[in-house]
């Protein structure tokens, strides 16, 4: 048995994930896409952490004599505010730059739930089989059968509207993406030849889990992982703006956007610039996750 | 003139490491009715060179020949509508994988009547007829009812049959038969040679054998080409090829069929492998595995130089004496 | 084919009871007194807190509290709005057509125009035309449809004038509700020019409604059609002589339908789900706005009602796309 431990050879091996790694990142490379995807989420990065340095004034700071003044392009405006000013006299731009930290933040969070809660539910489903998997599985299809954005409603409705409600509805909302995705891969994993040696072989089931099926399942993960961020930034902003997520003053992009919807034609550019800067963050992630799977997934490489 | 005539055929294809040339400098004559066999190991260029020949290489592959006409026709830069007016109906060919190679969306009826539709036309029930009378001709036992099943519902073997069916509907003047047999069980492998064989005489059509069986070849065809990593290496008649090969590689194969092992301890082998595309040599291209090289093999690429009725491409022919 | 059917058939059956569950657990979720949360009144005295509590049943055990509640959603009661009095299924049912059509020219502007571009992407693949299409198909996938929405109104109502702003017919119009359908009720009316207005409301909707789906099925034909032009069939069929025309839509087409019809079914619960965003932005009188007003009315019987219904038709849209994916793959309509 020890022979067939040794023969069969283990893919998860250190060797191989590094060679994984740097073969990754030189396909990624030359995708010109998921290039200008990660540099955009860099700078985006840069900015959620920098914002106090970098936004010219404070998120919530008023200025009395500057209400709704134009974006500098525009006839009125001037450099003092780049991006103009809203009806209570906030400049836009630096709401819109400490907006970054709560959509990277909301993006970070309700991913690394979903990840955790639903991959836990997925490796337990798909490893231990049964019964587990039948009531795991069913659970997650009922919260499939509601459309995304419809469940997340109806969580808020039930925890009351706010931040912190909308980031749990999104994260539910996207668990059973995680759970069928980890499953997914723990059923294709667990009958490969070199798991089947092991198991043979006799190494435990914990060890099976964490040193054979686990590392292989991360490749799919990561895409989903980068996918699932956009996809929780938007959702989180749609709830904002239904006003069932952050709630004014909080420089949320969605939330900004509604709260100048009564200025959508004095005062165009309150509501494009949040729209823009939600557009781009959520098309950089996604350009970034497509450059992955690309890259991850030679199946899937055209 | 001689039905098929290629002078010259490159193909290439760009990757991310380099250009991969798939086959190099292939010359070719084809007579009417003949058999001629292509031998070689799997990514010798072998399907490559009638895949290029039929037009069928996948997008970023780049073609080049002096000469490359069938009957006369120009197949170089022809265009789309003159070329399916040939392909199927004048030149057919038949697949490696039978079960991927029907559609599996449509039944063997349909897929059989539209490739008679597509060159003669005629009205649906005489092209149903005829469908009916090619599976029978092909040995698909109970034609009247296989018309209406699909691919998944029928095995390798009877995949290919309907293949073949496919494949001379037209009555074409060259066949095309790209590693038939491969991917069948070995007791299907005869029939199907077999019927290849019978068709081919009974319809009087010229046919292209690949295949990487040295055996298919010594049963099946008139002469061999065998090609090694993108060369032809020599182009003979199978007997002459069998009784003395001129071609070191050649005689290597032989050397490896079972068959001539009788009695020894070991197969023998062909040391080394085939070189890839970072360490293709600059002189001949079997130099590192040759038991025969010497410095102007390993500096000068040999060319094709004719012998007698056969070709070969080596600095270092081996004696013609009959072994 | 039947096997097939009734398997996809006995999984619905459980996911839809475990919806009946969750609705019936969600209004028990809400924090606050149950009476108040069912009322959407404060304050009431205790006497008649007591009646009401035994009147709604809410002081029986649980399970025969739910037992009563499944028996209602199998006849069809699912409560009363307490906004309008109103029965939510009769509510739902006044309401439901306009968010049919909606949805329906949505799908319908997604398919038109999703899967020919993504055939043509899927066949000059890393051409101009290919990199375009997928730039503009992943912005749009990327795309706040809420702001979409709002930039379409700024510039073709507000700037240009082309189209009305909100609601689904101008005002002006006196149009007899026969089908619930404006477009097909303004057109059996007689009242000139009324169609007109049905389609120019229609408009803009339908195209920010469309805007993900069609991203999504123009992605997914191209990377279908480039999966299917790799297969050895294809090649088959080239070899015969076909014409590329007849290669492309008949032969890898009727495969690359396979999947692109599952995902054109997966997209209704995401029409459905955008349908709640669209309708509030063009205060369109259908699901979506009742579902977020319901929401801001704390109307729970509504959200309740709603959700199951919703998620009830999602299962049966999915049951019907699994019937059509038997019926296009030969494999599962002529069995094994």
């Amino acid at each position: 048995m020890a022979a067939l431990e040794t023969g069969t050879t283990k893919p998860s091996s250190r060797a191989r994930r590094e060679s994984l790694t740097a073969e990754t990142w030189r396909s990624l490379r030359r995708n010109r896409g998921a290039m200008s995807g990660l540099a955009i989420v860099v700078l985006l990065l840069l900015t959620a952490v920098f914002a106090d340095i970098v936004a010219p004034h404070g998120p919530a700071e008023q200025f009395r004599d500057h209400l709704l003044q134009p974006p500098v392009w525009s006839e009125g405006g001037a450099w003092r505010f780049p991006f103009g000013t809203d009806d209570l006299g906030r400049c836009v731009l630096s709401r819109l730059i400490h907006g970054s930290r709560l959509s990277l933040l909301i993006g970070f969070l309700v991913v690394s739930f979903s990840l955790t809660c639903g991959g836990l539910l997925g490796l337990v489903a798909g490893f231990f089989g049964g019964t587990a998997d039948l009531l795991i599985m069913r659970a997650m299809d009922i919260l499939l059968a509601l459309p995304s954005l419809l469940l997340a409603l109806v969580i808020v409705a039930i925890l009351g509207p706010g931040l912190t409600n909308a980031m749990i509805a999104v994260a539910v909302v996207f668990l059973p993406h995680f759970a069928r995705l980890m499953r997914a891969s723990v059923l294709s994993e667990a009958a490969r030849d070199y798991v089947v040696a092991s198991r043979v072989a006799g190494a435990s089931r914990w060890r099976l889990m964490t040193d054979t099926i686990l590392p292989n399942c991360v490749a799919p993960l990561i895409v989903q992982t980068t996918l699932s961020f956009s996809a929780a930034i938007l959702d989180a902003a749609a709830l904002g703006f239904l006003g069932l997520g952050a709630q004014p003053p909080t420089p949320e992009w969605g939330t900004m956007l509604a709260s100048a919807l009564s200025f959508l034609q004095a005062a165009p550019w309150v509501v494009t610039l949040p729209g823009c800067a939600i557009l781009i963050t959520v098309l950089a992630f996604n350009l970034l996750g497509d450059g992955l799977r690309d890259a991850l997934d030679p199946k899937l490489k055209r | 003139m001689p039905l098929l005539e290629i002078r010259n055929l490159t193909v290439e294809f760009p990757t991310d490491d380099g250009t991969f040339r798939a086959v190099d400098g292939l010359d070719l004559d084809l007579d009417r009715g003949e058999v001629l066999g292509i031998v070689g190991e799997s990514g010798s260029g072998k399907s490559v060179t009638m895949l290029a020949l039929m037009g069928l290489l996948p997008w970023p592959a780049r073609v080049r020949a002096d000469r490359m006409s069938f009957d006369g026709i120009d197949l170089r830069n022809l265009r789309a509508s003159r070329r399916q007016r040939i392909m199927g109906k004048d030149i057919a060919m038949v697949f490696q994988e039978p079960m991927t190679s029907l559609n599996p969306c449509f039944s063997v009826g349909f897929q059989l009547v539209e490739a008679l539709k597509t060159h003669e036309g005629g009205a649906r029930i005489a092209l149903r007829r005829r469908a009916v009378e090619l599976l029978e001709k092909v040995g698909v036992p109970d034609p009247e009812r296989r018309i209406h099943a699909f691919p998944h519902q029928l095995s390798g073997g009877m995949c290919q049959r309907v293949m073949i069916a496919m494949a001379i509907a037209c009555r074409p003047r060259l066949l095309i038969a790209d590693e038939p047999t491969t991917a069948l069980d070995v007791t299907i492998q005869a029939e199907i040679l077999g019927l290849l064989a019978e068709l081919q005489r009974e319809q009087g059509m010229a046919m292209v054998l690949i295949t990487h069986d040295m055996g298919v070849v010594a049963e099946a065809v008139d002469r061999v080409m065998v090609m090694y990593a993108s060369q032809p290496f020599e182009l003979q008649t199978t007997r002459a090829l069998f009784e003395c090969p001129r071609h070191p590689y050649t005689a290597a194969l032989l050397e490896a069929l079972p068959e001539r092992n009788r009695g020894k301890r070991r197969l023998s082998v062909i040391p080394g492998t085939v070189p890839g595309l970072a360490d293709r040599p600059s002189g001949c291209i079997f130099s590192p595995r040759c038991q025969f090289v010497d410095a102007r093999c390993r500096d000068v690429p040999p060319s094709l130089v004719g012998l007698n009725a056969g070709q070969v491409r080596c600095h270092h022919p081996l004696s013609e004496q009959p072994r | 084919m039947l096997r097939y059917l009734a398997a996809r058939i006995g999984l619905i059956v459980p996911t839809f009871f475990g919806i009946i569950f969750l609705t019936f657990i969600l209004i028990r979720l809400v924090p606050g007194d149950p009476v108040e949360v069912r009322l959407g009144e404060r304050g009431i005295e205790p006497e008649r807190h007591a009646a009401l509590l035994r009147q709604m049943g809410l002081d029986k055990p649980l399970a025969e509290q739910f037992l009563g509640y499944v028996a209602g959603v199998l006849r069809g009661d699912l409560g009363v709005s307490f906004s309008t009095q109103q029965p939510v299924l009769r509510e739902f049912m006044s309401l439901f057509p306009a968010t049919i059509e909606l949805t329906f020219c949505a799908v319908l502007l997604g398919v038109l125009i999703g899967i020919p571009a993504g055939i043509l992407a899927g066949m000059k693949r890393g051409s101009l035309y290919d990199h375009l299409m997928m730039t503009a198909s992943l912005t749009g996938y990327s795309m706040p449809i809420f702001w979409w929405g709002l930039l379409l109104i700024l510039t073709f109502s507000v700037n240009l004038h082309w189209t009305p702003v909100s609601g689904r017919i101008d005002l002006s119009y006196f149009v007899d509700s026969v089908t619930g359908f404006m477009t097909i009720d303004a057109l059996l009316s007689d009242e000139r020019g009324a169609f007109r207005s049905a389609i120019m409301h229609l408009m803009l909707p339908t195209i920010v409604l469309a805007t993900l789906p069609l991203a999504v099925i123009a992605r997914m034909t191209r990377s279908a059609m480039l999966e299917v032009l790799g297969e050895n069939y294809i090649r088959t069929a080239r070899a015969k002589g076909l014409s590329a025309l007849r290669v492309v839509n008949l032969h890898a087409l009727r495969n690359a339908l396979i999947p692109i019809v599952t995902v054109i079914g997966l997209q209704i619960g995401v029409l459905l789900g955008g349908a709640i965003i669209t309708e509030t932005i063009f205060s369109w009188p259908g699901i979506g706005k009742w579902l977020v007003e319901a929401i801001a009315r704390r109307d729970y019987p509504v959200l309740q009602g709603g959700v199951l219904i919703i998620a009830s038709l999602v299962m049966l849209v999915n049951l019907i796309v699994d019937v059509a994916y038997g019926l296009l793959n030969p494999r599962i309509r002529h069995g094994r």
